[in-house]
């Protein structure tokens, strides 16, 4: 199928050859020019390991182009001595032929010819022997047959000088059968084109193979953040289990929704300035729920709704103070305080991810600012078994099943139970969120139905996001100080996979 | 959480058994407590200081123990024994009494000049103690762990304990002016006014932070005997010839505070951990404190309450279906002596002095569950039926995050406080035009206001991957906050996009198209029209003269786009052009 002969050619002949053979070479044998038979070689080579060629470079004599006239037609002295008839010629005619000048000399000093001044019409020139050998010619065409080395060293140089002969340096090719030689090779094309699939001629065409090994070219392409695609997977998670999405765009806080109506006593240690950030401007919350406040003022500093109360003087200028929120437990305060005010009571399963603000001390895990996720159900008649099968479903979505609850303790929470779950990596039980039961001296000062029970349990985006992108440093996830490469090459999350490499860092 | 350190020989010797380390760990799980640490003294000493110094130190095992935060009863070594020996049913719960004395009865008499300064006190006498070395240790560490934990760091109660025997009652807590108070304080060797004491443990790094609580009122608090002496100076420091030692036989407790709750819960938790070293083992000697109206009172209180809980109650709470005598053997296992009465159903719990943290049934129910163990809890699912809704907000941003992504634009995260600097200087804006809210306490200045624009930090983040191939395309879609008064707390978060392009070329046509888009999407047309779109030549202290303009969308200005102001540029630390664009997308809900 070969539209190149001399490459069908070729391949028969390095088939049948031991070895290799030489590109001058087999140019000769088949009586082409050179450059033909190293296209051939080329093209031959882009197929991949059909043949080998190694490159070599030989000095060669070549012919000029006189020198090519010569080997042709004869050299100068014996064309002047063949255009001398028996009766001779006139010198100043046969100095007037091509040949003429250069011939005539070279001819004398060979004694083929003979000048007579004596004749009537000028000098005239005979031939003086009878045949003559053009030994010139000879020579040159031994050159143009490819065998220079016939001739020795001196009459080279003298056909050189006479500049008959050059010495030229020729690449040639030597070659030998590669490892996927064959001889029912074709060219094969690159690239499907437009006109191959317009005209049909793919179907008789070859195609050049694909290095596969190689690397594609990346899409021009934006990227969304790591730590938000895990807050899109666990928005996803909530949504799938059936919770709604809590209004959570207010930072700043009222102490009050922050911490009182949490049930957090004011000398709490989380109110501490070392804790929590106040504000300088606005300092203080312009309104608060009169009523729900002075429930909660009872609740704290004298007890009801079956408490004892913490027993201390509360101030309604300390529940003024405004903070960044500390937790998003907040801004579920205000959403169950809604729903206590909707008559029939409703059910609600509830969620948020969201930031949250701690005057804490950095460092590599902790920053001022971090991403809480929260779940909260309100019905009657919730029990502490329902929040340990909520978990487990919600950590079975995460792709944690191995779980066990320690008993803990949270200022709003009463049971309050940690989270743990067995970390294959470090081989420990490492804990993984918070969560309880709303006591009820929040839940009641807000208006909710006595039998109505609220369960919550909350965990930081931060680390799960940490642990499945395999980052130590904090800093370069959140922040400005973001390692932008990391974010172009993080992959897709799904929470349900085994993280990409184990992980050795501790709980946070 | 305070965390507990514990001999754990001692320990083992209290609990009448050895555990190996991960069977100990085991018990405090189940119990709610975390084995946090195995270390020894040397051990400590040398992490902090070096190998050089830790030699020599103990080489004994200590457990560090987690604790949760409202129980004080675990706070040392002999509450944590007790505590895990009744959860064992090893030991029945003590039950401690308050006895009078033979004789007279420790007076403490509150005048009332203590009002203004440190209004409350409370008493008590621990007699004939045996003290040894670890239980002296234990005595000093729990006062310790108390301070820094329900009392506040002492601002609430301070404790001081006395030798009863170097002293004679009764004692007068008063208030007087600093350089009127002169004693030879604890370890001192001389005697000092108040004022210098006050100057003396400036540079002392244990006692400095607690002089704040005093040091600014006219009046400090002290405690004299009936010769004089005086015992202490609450809530800085003891005087030193009551001070007691490894051979104090007779305990004179006293506990003054602003919180006259904790200072009775203090005092019932030291008397109720170390009466058990008392010759009458878990009694306590009355002392009477007399108010400045005259009126008396008997401490430590010691008060053992009694509440009902109905046994169905237990159950329904926690998920399980156990009879309400083993409720009952489940409370009791937690201190909570209980026995089923009344119809059957109603059990009586007796919540003893030690456990002040149980004030409502569900402290009662939470212990129950503890007991039972939570790991044994049958795990059901609520039959909560309901249809989830997504905040319309987040909606909206979640779906233009994707198309932000798409349209070729990296997403960053930057924070939500920064420095007034970025958020005014640098942008060319005095920071009275920012409306901005400012933090009181800020640590550092990268938290001095909450951002009133995301541009900053998106710049900022470029400014840190500069290595980074060009160009930087960069978007966040998030919340700024501004004052508003008409909000209950007086501010307002608005959700912003902002979108910068950072190039050798300012490639406004590419932020400008990056707008066009993203009209496109929120499906708003090019027109001067209410429902349109439509930009406006305008000005900006951050932009180029002349490359701004401000954006108008469904009838309001929505923000505005530009080529920033090379002053910008180079104010965070940039070194090309930059355009970028900002809008607030909560008109597009």
């Amino acid at each position: 199928m070969a539209d190149n002969p001399v490459l069908e050619l070729l391949l028969r002949r390095l088939e049948a050859a031991d070895g290799g053979l030489d590109s001058a070479e087999l140019a000769t044998q088949l009586g082409v020019e050179h450059q033909v038979v190293v296209g051939a070689v080329k093209s031959l080579q882009a197929l991949g390991e059909v043949i080998e060629a190694e490159l070599r470079s030989t000095k060669c004599w070549e012919l000029t182009t006189e020198g090519e006239e010569i080997a042709r037609e004869g050299s100068h002295e014996a064309r002047v001595f063949r255009s001398i008839p028996l009766e001779g010629l006139v010198q100043s005619e046969l100095m007037r032929l091509p040949s003429g000048k250069v011939g005539f000399s070279k001819a004398m000093s060979n004694k083929w010819i003979r000048v007579d001044k004596n004749t009537a019409d000028g000098p005239r020139v005979f031939q003086v022997v009878d045949s003559i050998e053009d030994e010139v010619q000879r020579r040159l065409q031994l050159v143009q047959a490819g065998q220079a080395e016939k001739l020795a060293e001196k009459e080279r140089n003298e056909l050189r000088k006479r500049k008959l002969l050059t010495e030229v340096t020729l690449k040639t090719y030597w070659v030998s059968k590669g490892k996927a030689f064959s001889t029912s090779i074709s060219k094969q094309e690159a690239e499907l084109s437009p006109e191959m699939i317009s005209s049909g001629s793919w179907r008789d065409r070859p195609f050049k193979p694909y290095n596969f090994s190689a690397r594609g070219v990346l899409p021009d392409s934006g990227h969304l953040h790591p730590l938000l695609k895990v807050r899109s997977q666990f928005r996803q998670i909530f949504l799938e289990m059936g919770f709604t999405e809590m209004p959570t765009d207010n930072f700043i806080e009222s102490s009050f929704w922050n911490f009182d109506a949490l049930f957090q006593p004011q000398q709490h240690p989380a109110r501490d300035q070392h804790d929590t950030f106040f504000l300088k401007d606005p300092a203080e919350a312009l309104q608060l729920p009169m009523d729900y406040v002075q429930r909660v003022k009872r609740t704290h500093s004298q007890g009801g709704y079956g408490s004892q109360g913490y027993k201390y003087t509360w101030k309604l200028e300390e529940a003024r103070k405004n903070v960044l929120r500390t937790h998003t437990t907040a801004a579920s305060a205000r959403t169950l305080y809604c729903l206590a005010q909707k008559k029939p009571f409703t059910p609600a399963k509830y969620f948020s991810i969201d930031r949250v603000f701690r005057n804490e001390t950095l460092d590599a895990t902790h920053l001022a600012e971090f991403h809480q996720i929260e779940g909260v159900i309100a019905d009657r008649g919730l029990t502490l078994g329902y929040l340990l099968g909520v978990l487990r479903e919600f950590f079975t979505k995460l792709g944690i099943t191995q779980l066990r609850f320690k008993p803990a303790y949270n200022p709003y929470t009463e049971p309050s139970m940690e989270v743990f779950s067995y970390h294959q990596g470090l081989k420990k039980w490492v804990e993984v969120g918070n969560s309880g039961v709303f006591r009820p001296e929040m839940l009641l000062p807000m208006g909710l139905p006595e039998n109505v029970s609220v369960i919550a349990w909350g965990l930081s985006l931060e680390r799960p996001t940490m642990i499945k992108y395999g980052i130590n440093n904090i800093r370069e996830l959140v922040g400005h100080k973001v390692n932008l490469q990391m974010v172009y090459d993080s992959p897709v999350c799904r929470l349900d996979t085994e993280p990409r490499s184990p992980q050795t860092q501790e709980a946070a | 959480m305070p965390t507990v350190s514990v001999k754990r020989d001692l320990l083992f010797q209290a609990l009448g058994r050895t555990y190996t380390d991960e069977e100990f760990d085991e018990l405090c799980f189940e119990f709610g407590l975390e084995l946090d640490e195995i270390t020894s003294e040397k051990q400590i000493i040398s992490k902090e200081q070096g190998n050089v110094k830790a030699e020599g130190a103990s080489d004994v095992v200590l457990y560090k123990v987690d604790v949760p935060a409202n129980r004080y009863d675990l706070l040392c070594l002999e509450g944590l024994a007790r505590g895990l020996q009744v959860f064992k049913e090893r030991i029945k719960a003590p039950v401690y009494k308050r006895v009078m004395p033979k004789g007279e009865i420790q007076k403490l008499i509150i005048t009332e000049e203590t009002a203004k300064v440190r209004p409350f006190a409370v008493a008590a006498v621990l007699r004939n103690i045996k003290f040894t070395k670890d239980r002296y240790d234990s005595f000093i560490e729990l006062q310790e762990k108390l301070h820094q934990n329900i009392c506040r760091k002492r601002a609430l109660v301070a404790i001081g304990t006395h030798d009863l025997d170097t002293l004679s009652g009764p004692f007068t807590f008063t208030a007087k002016r600093p350089s009127d108070i002169k004693f030879k304080p604890l370890n001192k060797t001389k005697e000092y006014t108040a004022c210098e004491l006050m100057n003396i443990y400036k540079t002392d790094n244990h006692l400095k932070h607690y002089l704040h609580i005093i040091e600014n009122k006219p009046l400090y608090p002290v405690i004299y005997d009936s010769n004089g002496v005086v015992l202490s100076m609450p809530p800085i420091i003891n005087g030193n010839h009551s001070k007691i030692t490894v051979n104090t036989r007779n305990i004179f407790i006293e506990c003054t505070g602003t919180d006259f709750t904790k200072a009775k819960i203090v005092l019932d938790i030291i008397v109720t951990m170390f009466s058990e070293y008392c010759e009458n083992q878990f009694t306590v000697e009355a002392a009477e404190v007399v108010s400045p109206n005259g009126k008396s009172s008997t401490f430590p209180e010691l008060a053992y309450r009694k509440e009902m809980v109905r046994a169905d109650l237990i159950n329904k709470k926690v998920g399980i279906r156990e009879s309400p005598a083993n409720l009952a053997k489940l409370l009791t296992r937690m201190c909570l002596k209980s026995e089923v009465i009344g119809d059957g159903n109603q059990i009586e719990v007796e919540i003893p002095p030690t456990r002040a943290d149980v004030i409502h049934a569900c402290d009662i129910v939470e212990d129950a569950a503890i007991a039972y163990g939570y790991n044994n809890i049958q795990m059901t699912l609520p039959k909560t039926y309901t249809i989830a809704n997504q905040f319309p907000l987040n909606k909206l941003t979640e779906l233009l995050r994707l198309d932000m992504a798409a349209a070729g634009f990296t997403e960053a995260l930057t924070f939500a406080l920064c420095s007034q600097e970025d958020i005014a200087d640098k942008l060319g804006l005095d920071i009275s035009e920012t409306k901005a809210v400012h933090i009181s306490n800020p640590k550092t200045a990268e938290f001095q206001v909450a951002r009133t624009t995301l541009l900053p930090g998106l710049l900022k983040t470029i400014a840190a991957n500069r290595k980074m191939p060009l160009p930087l395309k960069l978007f966040e879609i998030s919340d700024i906050v501004v004052k508003d008064s008409s909000k209950d707390v007086g501010a307002k978060n608005y959700r912003h996009l902002c979108a910068v392009y950072y190039n050798k070329n300012p490639g406004f046509e590419i932020i400008h198209g990056l707008l066009d888009r993203i009209m496109q999407l929120l499906d708003v047309p090019p027109s001067e029209e209410k429902g349109g779109y439509v930009i406006k030549a305008s000005t900006g202290s951050a932009f180029f003269p002349g490359r701004c303009a401000e954006i108008f969308a469904r009838g309001q200005s929505i923000g505005k786009l530009g080529v920033l102001h090379p002053d910008v540029i180079t104010k965070f630390e940039l070194t090309m052009p930059c355009s970028s664009l900002e809008i607030n997308i909560e008109p597009f809900l």
